[in-house]
C-alpha cells in the first residue's frame, strides 16, 4: 500500500457537478503532477462534504481544513501555499467557528457517517470503516425472527414521513410462508426540498444495500428492488456499480458467507411521479403500470409487488439498520428521545446563511437546526415562517421554532416531521404566493384516480390563483380550509390527504398575508 | 427499427418503462413514437392503450417530437421561492417559446418539472442529463448561448 503525506477528499454530488467539479478535479491533479506532488498528495473522490450553496469544496486531511467556492484559477494558490509551503489559503477556508460550533464532526452521525470521508466507489473503504459487518452477524450468528425484535427494540421507526414502527411492519410480512417475498426500497424521493436520500445513495450506496440485506434476511425475501427516481442519475450510476461488487465479493447472490441464503438486488427505474412515492403506486409503477395507488387493505405486507408478500422501506430507515445490527438496539436506542430514537437527516434550504444538510438526534429544536446548521438567516434579514417537511408540510411562525423535532412532539403542533426538509423564507416571502406554489404542485402531481383530491385540487387552485390576483374574498379562506378538510377525510391515498396540512397552517398563521390581498 | 433497444429487455410487463426510457433517449427527437408503440406492444404483449397510458402519466416521457435539448425548469416551493419564475420569463424570451414548445431550430424544448431534489441550489433545471442551479438570469443566457455555440 501506498503511503500519502496528505489526502484531499474532493464532494462529488449533484450539486457540485453543476458547480464543474470534474474541470476542478483535473487542473489539481495537473498542477500537483507539475509540482511534483503526486506522490504525496492523494485525491480522492468522496460523496457530498455538506456544504451547498458554495460551489466545489475539498477537505485536506489530516489538517482538517475545508475550502468552499474554489474555481479553477485558485487551484495553483492552493498547491503552492497549503501543499508546497504549508500555508493555507485563508480566503477561500470554510468559516472555522461555524464548522467547530456545530456538529460537522460527524460524532452523531449514523446514516451519513461515511459519506464525504470514503470513496463510494470503493467497497474496500466501506468494509474499512467497519461496513458489512452487521449483514454478517445477521447472517451468520441471528436467526431471522431475532433480527426483528432487535429492530423493533431500537424503536426505529420508517424515516419517509409517516413514521410507523419499522420492526412491526417486518413481523408482518416475516411470519408468512410462501415461495416469494419482496423487500422494495422507496427510493423515488419526490417531496419538494428533500434530497436526503440522494445523499445517501451518492455518499455511501453500500449503507443502503447492507440494509436491504439484513431486511430481506429478516423477513425471509430472496429479491429485492431499489425503486429509484429517473432524474438521479448518479445515484442510479453509483448503485449499479455498488451492486456490482456486492455480487464480485460474495456478499449478494447464492450461498452468501457459506450460508442457505441467497439474495439478488435489482434496481426499478421511474420517470416523474410524486405519487410513486405511496407505496401501493410505487408498487404499481414496479410491475409497468400507471402509477395509480391500490386499495388498502390488503397492505403490501401482505400482498403487494405481483401479489406477494413486500416490504416497503424509504431510503434513509434503511439505511439505519446496518448500525442497529452490529451495535445493538440499546446503542442506538440512546440517541434520539423517548418514543423517537435515533438520528434524522434534514435538508435546510431557502433564506437561510448555509443551505446544506444535518444529521441530528431526534428531538432537536427545529431553531437549533436553523441557526445552528443553517446559519441564520442571510443579509441580515428577519425571519418569517418555515416549511417543515416538505411541500405535504406545516408552515411554522417563529413563536413556533422552539418546537422538537421528533414524530410526537411535532404533533402538539400539528405539524408532521415528513421527510425532514425545512424550507425557510424570510420577511419578504409572502405566504400566499408561497401557499400558491404549493398547491400547483399538488394540482400538478395529483394522479386523478380519485375525485377529492382531482377536483378539490383544481377548486383549492383557482381559489389561491383569485386571492393572489387581488379577486378573492375572506370567506374564501374558510372555503379552502373546509375544502382540504374533506379531502383530508375522502382522499383515496395520502397525496390528497396532504393539502390540509400547508393549506391550514398557512392560512391560520399568517393570515394577514391573505387578508393584505383583499383590499 | 426499435428492435435492438427493445430486445435489451426479456420481454415482461415490468420492462415496459425501462424499454420505454431506452427509446427515448435514443430518439434524436427524444420521445416514443406510435410505431414505437407498436413494436413493444407485440413485444411485450400489452395493449397499445396501456402503453400510452403509461407513456402519458410520467413527466419524463414524451409522446410529441422534442428538441435536442430539454430543459426542465423546477417549479416546486424551493426554486419558487428563490426565484424560479423570473428565470422562467427569462427562458421564454430568450428562446422564444411558451412552456411545452421546441424552438423553430430544433434546439430546445422548454419544460416543467417538480422538485429534482437539487434544492440546495435552488432554482435548478436540467438539460438533458446535466443539472444546473443557483440560476441567474444571467447565468441562464451563458448557458444557452454555450450551448447554441457547440452546436455549431
Amino acid at each position: 500500500m501506498k503511503f500519502y503525506r496528505s489526502h484531499i477528499l474532493i464532494g462529488i454530488d449533484d450539486s457540485s457537478l453543476q458547480s464543474g467539479v470534474k474541470e476542478i478535479e483535473n487542473s489539481l491533479r495537473q498542477e500537483l503532477d507539475k509540482n511534483n506532488l503526486s506522490d504525496e498528495v492523494n485525491i480522492l473522490e468522496t460523496g457530498t462534504l455538506g456544504y451547498f450553496g458554495t460551489g466545489v469544496s475539498i477537505t485536506v486531511y489530516p489538517d482538517q481544513i475545508t475550502y468552499v467556492n474554489i474555481t479553477k484559477e485558485d487551484i495553483p494558490e492552493i498547491v503552492s501555499e497549503h501543499f508546497l509551503k504549508g500555508r493555507p489559503v485563508r480566503r477561500l477556508m470554510l468559516d472555522k467557528e461555524f464548522t467547530s460550533k456545530y456538529d460537522f464532526g460527524y460524532k452523531r452521525r449514523i446514516v451519513l457517517e461515511n459519506s464525504g470521508l470514503i470513496d463510494p466507489e470503493n467497497i474496500e473503504e466501506y468494509i474499512g470503516t467497519g461496513g458489512y459487518e452487521g449483514w454478517e452477524k445477521a447472517l451468520t450468528e441471528m436467526k431471522p425472527n431475532q433480527i426483528v425484535e432487535e429492530v423493533k427494540q431500537s424503536g426505529l421507526r420508517g424515516r419517509g414521513g409517516a413514521g410507523f414502527p419499522t420492526g412491526l411492519k417486518w413481523s408482518f410480512t416475516a411470519p408468512l410462508e410462501v415461495e416469494q417475498k419482496y423487500v422494495v426500497v422507496n427510493a423515488d424521493e419526490g417531496e419538494p426540498g428533500t434530497f436526503k436520500d440522494r445523499l445517501i445513495m451518492e455518499g455511501d450506496p453500500h449503507k443502503l444495500l447492507e440494509g436491504v440485506m439484513i431486511a430481506s434476511r429478516a423477513v425471509g425475501a430472496s429479491k429485492a428492488y431499489i425503486y429509484i427516481r429517473g432524474e438521479y442519475k448518479l445515484c442510479i450510476q453509483r448503485l449499479q456499480h455498488a451492486i456490482k461488487q456486492a455480487y464480485d465479493y460474495g456478499i449478494l447472490g447464492k450461498n452468501i458467507f457459506g450460508s442457505d441464503f441467497n439474495l439478488d438486488i435489482y434496481l426499478k427505474i421511474g420517470a416523474g411521479a410524486y405519487v410513486c412515492g405511496e407505496e401501493t403506486a410505487l408498487i404499481e409503477s414496479m410491475e409497468g403500470n400507471r402509477g395509480n395507488p391500490r386499495n388498502k387493505p390488503p397492505f403490501p405486507g401482505v400482498e403487494g409487488a405481483w401479489k406477494a408478500p413486500t416490504v416497503v422501506n424509504n431510503v434513509e430507515t434503511l439505511a439505519n439498520v446496518p448500525s442497529i445490527i452490529k451495535n445493538g438496539a440499546d446503542w442506538y436506542a440512546a440517541f434520539g428521545v423517548e418514543g423517537c430514537t435515533g438520528s434524522k437527516v434534514y435538508t435546510i434550504l431557502g433564506d437561510v446563511k448555509h443551505p446544506g444538510l444535518c444529521e441530528v438526534d431526534m428531538g432537536t429544536p427545529l431553531r437549533t437546526i436553523i441557526d445552528g446548521y443553517g446559519g441564520g438567516i442571510k443579509d441580515g434579514k428577519e425571519f418569517k415562517a418555515a416549511l417543515v417537511g416538505g411541500a405535504a408540510g406545516v408552515f411554522l411562525p417563529n413563536k413556533m421554532l422552539d418546537v422538537k423535532m421528533d414524530f410526537n412532539s411535532l404533533q402538539e403542533y400539528a405539524a408532521v416531521l415528513g421527510s425532514g426538509a425545512i424550507l425557510v423564507m424570510n420577511e419578504d416571502a409572502d405566504m400566499v404566493d408561497m401557499l400558491w406554489s404549493v398547491i400547483r404542485f399538488f394540482r400538478h402531481e395529483s394522479c386523478g384516480k380519485c375525485s377529492p383530491c382531482a377536483n378539490g385540487n383544481e377548486i383549492l387552485y383557482r381559489l389561491i390563483t383569485d386571492i393572489r390576483n387581488g379577486k378573492g374574498k375572506e370567506e374564501d379562506l374558510e372555503h379552502m380550509i373546509m375544502l382540504s378538510e374533506t379531502m383530508k377525510e375522502s382522499s383515496f391515498c395520502a397525496l390528497g390527504q396532504s393539502l390540509l396540512l400547508p393549506v391550514k397552517s398557512a392560512i391560520e398563521n399568517f393570515r394577514e398575508d391573505f387578508l393584505a390581498r383583499m383590499k | 427499427m426499435y428492435e435492438k433497444f427493445i430486445k435489451k429487455y426479456a420481454p415482461t410487463k415490468d420492462n415496459l418503462i425501462y424499454i420505454l426510457h431506452e427509446i427515448q433517449d435514443n430518439h434524436p427527437q427524444q420521445y416514443v413514437s406510435e410505431e414505437a408503440v407498436q413494436e413493444v406492444s407485440e413485444y411485450l404483449k400489452v395493449s397499445p392503450a396501456h402503453i400510452y397510458g403509461v407513456l402519458t402519466f410520467y413527466t419524463m416521457f414524451s409522446t410529441k417530437p422534442r428538441g435536442k435539448n430539454i430543459i426542465r425548469l423546477c417549479e416546486s416551493p424551493p426554486c419558487f421561492l428563490r426565484g424560479s419564475e423570473q428565470i422562467l420569463k427569462k427562458l421564454k424570451e430568450s428562446l422564444d417559446v411558451k412552456i411545452g414548445e421546441t424552438t423553430k431550430d430544433g434546439l430546445f424544448t422548454l419544460e416543467l418539472c417538480a422538485c429534482l431534489g437539487v434544492c440546495g441550489n435552488a432554482p435548478v433545471m436540467m438539460i438533458n442529463e446535466d443539472v444546473y442551479g443557483d440560476l441567474t438570469e444571467k447565468k441562464v443566457e451563458k448557458i444557452i448561448n454555450d450551448i447554441k455555440g457547440r452546436q455549431e
